[in-house]
């Protein structure tokens, strides 16, 4: 069955295409890759899909229910999260307060609750608290509760927007390069993460990376981005063999060579 | 030295022999030196003393409260300086809230807003035109003046009416962002106090550059509220309030999410926080505590006239947030409390010193310069020193320190333990 369906979708900045006529299908409880060289539109793509940019045409559903036109946070209320290739975490905040930014939906003190203080509330917000830790035990951060966000070592800060991401109890996960910058073994952590949450909390991933190691061992369906265009799809070892993505990734010649 | 703070930290009888020996000190001196505006100033200090002790919050709060409600009007009423200390207080009082208010916008949501005392000047002028005859040039039905028992309504209407006009104001508004957003923020602040200057033709509502004069006093229980010792205790209650408002949306989610707004718009938004109607609730939030303000400010001075709300007084609002630490709630109570006490006492002091010194033939200071006319120049110097050397302000904000134990489940708690332990060393190898 798939959870998320896209359509022509076509993204134009001025003259620039970003991107054209994208058709793709995600199952759910896949997990998803896209790549292609950069500049290929792939940051662009999950930006039309969270609701950041507006498609100048096509179509994205999810469940079979048109997400185009939404802001940003009413696509975050339907069920998809994101995580973002250039770190966006709260960083004057704590880590465990990052996380409970990400469970605002779920919160329901208001603003007269909070001022009077009422028990609801109060019950609330340490219910909060104790998913925001259990989650951060989850991603493996839980020894970092109390530090300010922007103290964190870098591959901790990628897990932090994972904890956050999920705080928001999505259905679908975009993650924009969750491993850059990444050593190998916060690499084959984070593979380790990526499957016990698709496993573990019924979720539907999809992820952009530039490490095929994990893209190729991780993902049972890929997708390749190309200025703007999609030129191929399909498992990994259908990708791995595909010349147009050889050209596209190494040039002409070594598309021959290799043929 | 550090030794010794520790000791102190340590040790909490020895603190409360401190603040207690302190305030006993500082109020007799206050008792009996009744000028010494020094011994005034001490005994307000005493509050930012109690403030760096480690008891817990209620013990703070208790004695804080015994201080204000109860020791410092008992030392400053015993001679004839007894009002005008009323008054400093009182001022102190409404410019804390007002930027407590401030922060909450600049501070907690990251919004630079030139244009507060806007708020400010909506709540005075809304008791200013019912509490005065003014009302009767343009209300079809009712008799004006309003009698002082509306003023306690009043305080609710100002500050619902100061939300309103924060929600008015920040619709247009939040399309900018930024440098852009100051000085559209700016021009509000000056098209509100341009339109009260002018606004007695056609329809003569707020008298124009006359102002509304005689305001009734608040009135409880047949008692007229006319002394600042008397509005002081209506502070002393609103600021109450505001603080544990403040401090309660804080460390809320509403708090969380001015936070995330402020640190990554992009963030914030997926995570699924609404940007306008976050930004709107602080714009409302802040201007809400300024127009509760205002109607207190109308009340006591009993004359409203559109020269009290000029850019230099959201300059100055302004200037008491960053110098207290930008998003700190103790840090703007003690930003507003300095500048405020140093423009109405330790400038003032100073300027009838030195004419009292020209008037001896001393020295001779030309009027131009007299420390009363360098506010400018004095807010001006602090806000270059403090973006240059300490940006976070004299008490910066801090964040919530949550308790490991209340946090983990009972029941994992052992195996939680091991898996921290083994955290930490590989935090150590990496």
């Amino acid at each position: 069955m798939s959870i998320l369906t896209v359509k022509n979708l076509t993204k134009q900045f001025g003259g620039l295409v970003a991107n054209s006529n994208i058709d793709m299908e995600v199952q759910k409880g896949s997990i998803t890759a896209v790549i292609g060289p950069n500049g290929a539109g792939k940051t662009t793509f999950f930006n039309m899909v969270t609701g950041v940019y507006q498609p100048t045409s096509g179509e994205i559903l999810l469940n079979n229910e048109s997400i185009v036109g939404l802001k940003p946070h009413q696509v975050t209320k339907k069920g998809i999260a994101r995580t973002f290739q250039n770190i966006r975490l709260f960083g004057a905040i704590t880590v465990l307060e990052n996380v409970m930014v990400g469970m605002h939906n779920h919160l329901h003190g208001g603003l007269f609750g909070t001022i009077l203080n009422l028990p609801r509330v109060r019950k609330e917000e340490k219910e909060a608290r104790r998913e925001a830790y259990r989650l951060l035990e989850y991603v493996g951060l839980e020894s970092f509760f109390n530090e300010e966000a922007r103290n964190l070592p870098y591959g901790a800060q990628r897990k932090l927007e994972i904890a956050r991401a999920l705080a928001t109890k999505p259905k679908v996960l975009l993650l924009d390069e969750p491993a850059a910058g990444m050593n190998p073994k916060e690499t084959s952590e984070l593979t380790k993460l990526i499957y016990n949450m698709r496993e573990e909390l019924d979720l539907t991933i999809i992820l952009i990376e530039h490490d095929m190691k994990l893209v190729m061992e991780i993902s049972e369906h890929i997708v390749v981005l190309d200025h703007g265009e999609k030129i191929a799809e399909g498992t990994p070892d259908e990708i791995r063999n595909n010349e147009k993505v050889i050209e596209a990734y190494l040039g002409k010649g070594a598309a021959t060579t290799a043929s | 030295m550090k030794n010794w703070l520790h000791t102190i930290q340590q040790n909490k009888r020895l603190q409360a022999l401190i603040v207690g020996l302190y305030i006993v000190v500082t109020f007799f001196s206050l008792y009996l030196a009744q000028k010494s505006v020094v011994a005034f100033l001490l005994l307000l200090s005493s509050l930012l003393l109690l403030y760096f002790t480690t008891f817990s919050n209620r013990v703070k709060w208790l004695i804080g409260g015994l201080v204000m409600v109860v020791l410092l009007p008992l030392a400053a009423s015993q001679g004839e300086a007894y009002q005008s200390y009323m008054e400093v207080a009182t001022l102190v009082g409404i410019y804390i809230a007002m930027a407590l208010g401030l922060n909450i916008v600049v501070g907690m949501a990251g919004l630079l807003d030139l244009g507060f005392v806007a708020f400010f000047a909506l709540g005075a002028y809304t008791y200013g035109i019912f509490a005065t005859g003014q009302a009767n040039n343009f209300m079809p039905f009712g008799h004006y003046p309003l009698s002082g028992e509306s003023f306690w309504v009043f305080i609710f209407i100002g500050c619902f009416v100061a939300a309103l006009f924060g929600i008015l104001l920040g619709v247009p508004v939040l399309r900018v962002k930024g440098d852009y957003l100051a000085i559209v923020t700016l021009g509000f602040g000056e098209i509100i106090r341009i339109i009260f200057n002018n606004l007695d033709k056609p329809v003569n509502i707020t008298n124009g550059a006359m102002g509304l004069a005689s305001v009734q006093p608040p009135r409880l229980f047949g008692i007229d509220f006319m002394y600042p010792s008397q509005f002081y205790y209506i502070v002393l209650v609103i600021l109450i309030a505001v603080i544990f408002a403040v401090r309660r949306l804080e460390f809320s989610k509403i708090g969380r999410a001015w936070k995330a707004v402020r640190e990554n718009e992009i963030a914030a938004q997926a995570m699924g926080i609404h940007l306008v109607k976050t930004k709107l609730m602080a714009f409302a939030v802040g201007a809400s505590f300024s127009g509760m303000m205002g109607v207190v400010f109308a009340a006591k001075q009993t004359f409203v006239d559109p020269t009290s709300f000029t850019l230099l007084e959201s300059i100055t609002i302004l200037v008491m947030v960053i110098l207290g630490g930008m998003g700190s709630v103790p840090g703007v109570i003690l930003g507003a409390a300095l500048v405020t006490i140093l423009n109405l006492q330790v400038l003032t002091e100073l300027t009838n010193w030195l004419n009292q010194l020209s008037l001896n033939g001393v020295i001779s200071v030309p009027d131009a310069l007299s420390p009363a006319k360098m506010q400018r120049f004095i807010f001006g110097i602090i806000l270059i020193l403090f973006a240059l050397y300490r940006p976070q302000g004299l008490l910066p904000a801090k964040n919530p320190v949550f308790n490991e134990k209340e946090l983990k489940d009972t029941d994992k708690l052992v195996n939680a333990g091991v898996q921290k332990e083994a955290t930490q060393h590989v935090h150590l190898d990496s």
